[in-house]
């Protein structure tokens, strides 16, 4: 070793401006054009993970593990529909489209879904033969572009959701980029085949809460107030915006957050904009309990769910369901390192797999070309995603149980506690160890 | 005078065979489910409704030819969702009206406020009077024909069909157009991004005069009308035109 190295410090990675951040800086001189990709936040968040339960031991009597029922059942959208919705399982599948996913996922997510008495969730681009066909029960996006939005449809949902926005990009519209609109895509959505669709990000015939409720209402007046009317917000003022929407005369509420999926936008929107989930279910519960309407208008909690664990700790801050999409497509075969080599080639590697609107996905689900989607067998995704939802059900369950508790929608905040101060914060439970929840009184 | 099985409940009375729902006695409500109710019994094909008076939600989601006539000034969403059915307003509409037709005719007689036709997808809407701002928003094969002006961001986004207008339009016309096509024999206050003027060609003069006949207009000349359309420059994202977003 030269003299000069043996006294050389180790090359030091800025925190600031890491390899990350100065590769992109480079990809924008190089382009001239902002990052566009799929998924949702990738930053570190604080999340489900920094939460504990409490299990039951002395002051609390548990339920044996095997032999005690525990319910998953829920009933949504009770408040003014004539047929309410009932979920075997407290997990549903997000809103994803036919255009960004391929008819063949859609197809899967229909199966998986309706194995274990769930609903699945058009999205932008309207309803396919295939969705309606597998999904036993079907919630029908009313998006701003109404892509494929036709009357006849609707009246063939179990609910309808009218999306105000989704977490990954609260306040902007959907784009489907032109490698994915094909005669299929562009023959529903009414587009020239081949253009970069860009939706509305706001409605095209409302503005505001007051014309939301007249809106609400001629859906529920077309379909003779037969389905639950589901409001989606992207997280940001969760609060107001779950008393408006209960105002509105939603009969559901669904929150997402930032961890929460898209299939394309701006990366600056995705990790910038909106809060995290964990961080925006203690404002809808406050909301709702204000309005005495906690558990009479249900709440759905979507992004960045993974585990049983996370479906129970979104139930013991006051959710009455979940709602997965990333996870769905992990369950279905998307970022398997089985097609670890043609991730490679696309410049990414398996598990970080994120530009969707490409249409190359390797998986063949997040794709329209027909060699591609070949490759995904829609009754073996079908099955896959079955599989997950079971377990995720189970280990709620099993957390559940262990809390004392038969039925998943018992669980309170009281058997939580948080491993940071943010998360305490955020989640509005103690510390753990201490009976201190920063915000809500002095420590 | 003869009263159907639906009166003993909504107040409905036929007349000639002719449905007549006085909303001062009724509900929306009433007045939809029996309405919608046709399409299984198709017993009564012309309906009449009294005294609308600005509520909103009229006559929305009928998927059957019937013919309707409101009998004053309706509110948001009149006919929304329309498919089939002729359903014309004796005044003025609020916002909404036709929004996300299928197929069908619906007339105003009087003035119509903002998101007429918004992303209807067929059929035909005839303003006899004004329309508002975003006349057309987002439309996707529907026909409109307004006598008389439109307002700011009309055509927006428009994907398919005609919007003819007789009048005036106002700003940022035919924003972010794709396919959709714009005649106005007025003036334009300005047109939006990457909507431009374009040639006015004989298939134009011909579905100009075609969409006059079907609407029943007989004081226009199209060769009166400027033809406008997509650029067709944003339709792919290019970093060239980042202004124009």
């Amino acid at each position: 070793m030269s003299e000069k190295r043996k006294y050389m410090t180790e090359p030091r990675e800025s925190a600031t401006f890491d390899r990350s951040t100065m590769s992109e800086i480079r990809r924008a001189a190089d382009t001239g054009i902002y990052d566009i990709r799929g998924a949702g936040a990738k930053r570190k968040l604080p999340h489900f993970d920094d939460l504990l339960f409490l299990g039951a031991s002395m002051s609390r009597y548990p339920l044996e593990g095997y032999r005690e029922k525990c319910n998953t059942s829920v009933t949504l959208g009770n408040r003014f529909a004539k047929n309410p919705i009932e979920l075997e399982i407290p997990v549903t599948i997000a809103g994803m489209s036919f255009g960004a996913l391929s008819a063949y996922a859609k197809e899967a997510l229909g199966r998986g879904a309706s194995a274990v008495g769930t609903s699945t969730t058009t999205g932008d681009g309207g309803m396919t033969p295939e969705e309606r066909g597998q999904s036993t029960k079907l919630v029908y996006q009313y998006l701003p572009s109404r892509y494929g939005m036709n009357p006849d449809d609707l009246r063939k949902a179990d609910a309808i959701e009218v999306v105000l926005g989704q977490g990954a990009k609260p306040g902007g519209g959907g784009m489907l980029l032109g490698q994915k609109i094909t005669d299929r895509v562009a023959q529903m959505r009414t587009l020239p085949k081949g253009v970069d669709q860009r939706s509305a990000c706001r409605h095209p015939d409302w503005t505001g809460p007051d014309d939301l409720e007249i809106k609400i209402k001629e859906l529920r007046e077309i379909t003779d107030w037969q389905v639950p009317i589901y409001i989606k917000v992207g997280a940001t003022r969760t609060y107001y915006d779950v008393k408006l929407a209960v105002k509105a005369g939603a009969d559901v509420i669904v929150v997402d957050g930032m961890q929460g999926g898209t299939a394309a936008t701006q990366d600056v929107f995705i990790e910038h904009v909106g809060i995290p989930t964990m961080a925006a279910i203690p404002q809808a519960v406050q909301a709702l309990q204000e309005m005495g309407m906690h558990r009479k208008v249900q709440l759905i909690v979507s992004g960045g769910i993974r585990n049983g664990a996370d479906v129970a700790k979104c139930m013991a801050l006051g959710a009455d369901a979940v709602a997965i999409g990333t996870a769905a497509m992990v369950a279905l075969g998307d970022n398997d390192p089985k097609w670890e080599e043609e991730y490679q080639k696309l410049g990414s590697t398996a598990g970080s797999y994120d530009d969707w609107h490409e249409g190359r996905d390797p998986a063949g689900i997040s794709t329209q070309d027909p060699e591609l989607m070949k490759r995904f067998d829609p009754i073996e995704g079908g099955r896959r995603l079955a599989n997950y939802l079971r377990v995720l059900t189970l280990e709620a369950q099993t957390l559940a149980r262990a809390c004392g508790k038969n039925d998943l929608r018992n669980l309170e905040p009281e058997d939580l506690v948080a491993l940071t101060v943010e998360s305490a914060a955020m989640a509005r439970v103690p510390l753990a160890g201490t009976s201190w929840i920063p915000g809500q009184q002095p420590f | 005078m003869s009263t159907n099985n639906l009166a003993e409940t909504t107040a409905i009375e036929t007349v000639a065979g002719v449905g007549t729902v006085d909303l001062a006695k009724s509900t929306v409500r009433d007045l939809n489910q029996a309405l919608h109710d046709q399409h299984d019994e198709m017993n009564i094909q012309e309906w009449e409704v009294l005294n609308p008076k600005g509520h909103h939600n009229i006559a929305v989601g009928i998927d059957q030819k019937l013919k309707i006539d409101i009998r004053g000034p309706a509110g948001y969403y009149c006919a929304g969702m329309n498919k089939e059915a002729e359903v014309t307003i004796h005044g003025h509409t609020g916002q909404g009206v036709a929004e996300n037709m299928m197929s069908g005719l619906v007339r105003v007689k009087g003035n119509a406020s903002s998101a007429a036709a918004a992303t209807a997808h067929g059929g035909l809407l005839v303003i006899e009077g004004d329309a508002g701002s975003r006349c057309g928003i987002s439309m996707k094969g529907v026909d409109i024909l307004v006598k008389g002006s439109v307002g700011h961001m009309s055509c927006f986004m428009g994907q398919a069909g005609v919007l003819a207008v007789c009048g005036d339009a106002g700003e940022a016309l035919g924003d972010s157009l794709y396919e959709a096509h714009i005649y106005v024999k007025g003036s334009v206050k300005s047109l939006g991004a990457d909507c431009i003027e374009k040639e006015m060609r004989a298939e134009h003069i011909e579905e100009l005069t075609e969409l006059f006949e079907r609407a029943g207009v007989t004081d226009q000349d199209p060769r009166d009308f400027t033809r406008y359309g997509s650029a067709r420059q944003l339709y792919t994202f290019k970093v060239d035109n980042a202004g124009a977003y």
